[in-house]
């Protein structure tokens, strides 16, 4: 009888803390099959910072480092300058990345650090019970905006891709969505592109995963992946900001 | 070897990499400019790296992990900028990840001035951020000494998978000296580096690099375990210079150049009739307390004299446990203790020239 499918080897059999109808798990499901179709799962160090993905060390089925709040990257540095021949990943969220972490972001583009981002952006703090984030849209409600965010207050959202892509050491940015599963195809495709161009030491590589928090959106998941279509992606359109050859 | 003359922190650079230090991130900031400049120019003759991170924070971050991935990694910075590396430090102890952070001092609070001074003796001794842990922490007196002291300090980090601090105050980054570089034996067995973060070749578990436990219990057996090993560092690794106590009337506790300084006072009082006693601190951390069971009878008083406005005053008291009256004099901002004004406590404290 032949094998249709399989549990990627790039996870472990850990059983995850994430909410019911959380997208982290197909993101997590779509970074272990990359590594583990680019066969370099036992050459993988990941790092996961603070946030929802703070615990993804014992998900991922290679080497990993925890580090604090928006620092992922700075580590992931450490690790790649002594390790060069390894490939190295960080996965944050966007507290983490879009607001603590912004230098610390910003400065692995800018040295065209040769890691690979996964930057999960579901426009809240989700560990921490529901804050806005600086993703987070115009008259959309958190813990901390109880009213909705207004842009008087707290200004426009940020978009993290079209900012990152300004900057020539990054190779790789792309922006994709996992609320369909044509997009989970397209988001894995992404993926193993970001990784490839780490791999062809093209510089750095991010790809930014639009998700869903249904706990914190106060939503079932099946209306959170709708208000993900519907609201996320006309702000944040998906597409392609950069990519090695290509000028833009 | 013969001795060459170097500026201090061109020098700590230079130990560093005799110890096998390959790999240095910092970040700008006076007075300790000359020693990533310094790595900057000879790290990559030795096939190391040096990293110019964009903050302190990222820096510190780096050697987490850099450390995690299994190198011999070193930063430097200065009072504020170790401020900055607190959140860093305490993951690193927190990891259990060795690593070597030198922090030439500057006078504080805030941004302070670029002057020498010792007003971080709380931060580098208390755990400058969140939770319990300690680093072992080296004070040199002089060039040569820290020299001495950087093979140790690598291989106490390795060996107790540990943040070691080496402090100089400002003089020490900025004075020449002439050193010898002289060939030392580790006194350390160390253990294999089975746990770093290099990738599993699907050949065994996976290593994880973390200082988050969820679990109550098992947060509080991490710190249990965390509490040993500093145990033991207060077992072996105290450090310290007991220096003309017999029959001192007083007993002046003094560390890095302010000592110096304290052993031009003590002979000069000498000569006018005044015994009195050094106790030089090598290690901040551990304190060391057991040097004041030296203190002979005749003592009446012991001295505390920093280049601060009294911190490590509160060490010194621990350890005298009441058995004499403890004081102060301190210089702080940058302003340097003179002989004079090191003599002039001395004499009111036991009572006017003699």
């Amino acid at each position: 009888m032949a094998v249709v499918f399989q549990k990627t080897k790039g996870l472990t059999d850990k059983e995850t803390h994430y909410c019911p109808g959380c997208t982290h798990g197909i993101i997590h499901r779509l970074v272990a099959e990359v590594l583990e179709e680019l066969d370099v799962l036992g050459d993988t160090i990941g790092v996961a910072p603070v946030g929802c993905s703070v615990l993804a060390y014992d998900y991922f089925n290679c080497d990993m480092q925890e580090a604090s709040h928006g620092r992922a990257p700075a580590v992931a540095t450490g690790i790649k300058r002594v390790q060069p021949d390894k490939v190295v990943f960080t996965y944050q969220g966007d507290g983490d990345l879009a607001s603590i972490g912004t230098a610390e972001i910003v400065h692995v583009a800018h040295r065209g650090e040769k890691i690979t981002t996964i930057f999960v952006n579901n426009a809240i703090y989700g560990m921490t019970g529901g804050q806005m984030a600086p993703t987070t849209l115009i008259g959309q409600r958190a813990t901390t905006a109880p009213l909705g965010r207004t842009v008087e207050h707290s200004g426009m959202p940020l978009r993290v891709s079209e900012m990152l892509a300004t900057i020539d050491g990054a190779a790789f940015v792309e922006r994709v969505s996992v609320d369909t599963p044509a997009n989970i195809r397209k988001t894995k495709k992404a993926i193993k592109e970001a990784f490839q161009c780490q791999i062809d030491r093209k510089g750095f590589s991010i790809v930014e995963v639009l998700s869903t928090c249904p706990t914190n959106w106060g939503m079932t998941p099946i209306d959170a992946l709708k208000w993900l279509a519907d609201n996320l992606i006309p702000y944040y359109p998906i597409g392609n900001f950069r990519r090695p050859g290509e000028e833009k | 070897m013969a001795k060459v003359l170097m500026k201090g922190n061109e020098a700590i650079g230079a130990a560093a990499i005799k110890a096998g230090c390959k790999y240095f991130f910092g970040y700008p900031i006076t007075p300790q400019n000359e020693l990533p400049e310094y790595m900057s120019r000879e790290m990559p003759k030795v096939g190391g790296v040096f990293l110019q991170a964009e903050s302190e924070v990222s820096a510190i971050n780096m050697v987490y992990g850099a450390s995690g991935a299994g190198a011999r990694v070193m930063t430097s910075s200065s009072s504020p900028g170790i401020a900055l590396k607190q959140e860093g430090i305490t993951y690193i102890a927190g990891a259990e990840l060795p690593c070597v952070i030198v922090n030439i001092v500057r006078g504080g609070p805030g941004l302070g001035g670029i002057q020498p001074a010792q007003s971080d003796y709380n931060q580098v001794t208390r755990g400058g951020g969140n939770g319990d842990y300690k680093l072992l922490v080296y004070a040199p007196a002089n060039l040569q000494e820290m020299v001495d002291l950087m093979q140790e300090a690598f291989d106490a980090a390795d060996y107790y998978r540990n943040p070691v601090m080496m402090v100089g105050d400002g003089m020490i980054g900025q004075m020449m000296e002439p050193i010898e570089f002289k060939e030392s034996k580790s006194r350390f067995e160390l253990p294999l580096k089975d746990w770093v973060t290099t990738g599993t070749k699907e050949a065994r578990k996976p290593n994880i690099i973390n200082s988050l436990f969820l679990d109550p219990a098992e947060l509080e057996n991490h710190n249990i375990r965390l509490q040993a090993k500093y145990d033991a560092m207060k077992e072996n690794e105290v450090k310290y210079e007991a220096y003309n106590l017999e029959n001192a009337e007083i007993v002046i506790v003094a560390y890095g150049t302010t000592s110096r300084i304290v052993r031009n006072a003590i002979i000069d009082l000498k000569e006018q009739g005044i015994n009195v006693g050094l106790i030089r601190p090598i290690t901040l951390w551990p304190f060391p307390e057991k040097a004041f069971d030296l203190i002979p009878d005749s003592c009446k008083s012991v001295l505390s004299v920093e280049m601060s406005m009294g911190q490590m005053i509160d060490d010194i008291k621990i350890a005298s446990n009441g058995r004499w009256p403890v004081h102060f004099y301190g210089r702080s901002g940058g302003m340097i203790p003179t002989p004079e004004g090191i003599i002039g406590k001395v004499k009111e404290l036991v009572g006017g020239a003699k």
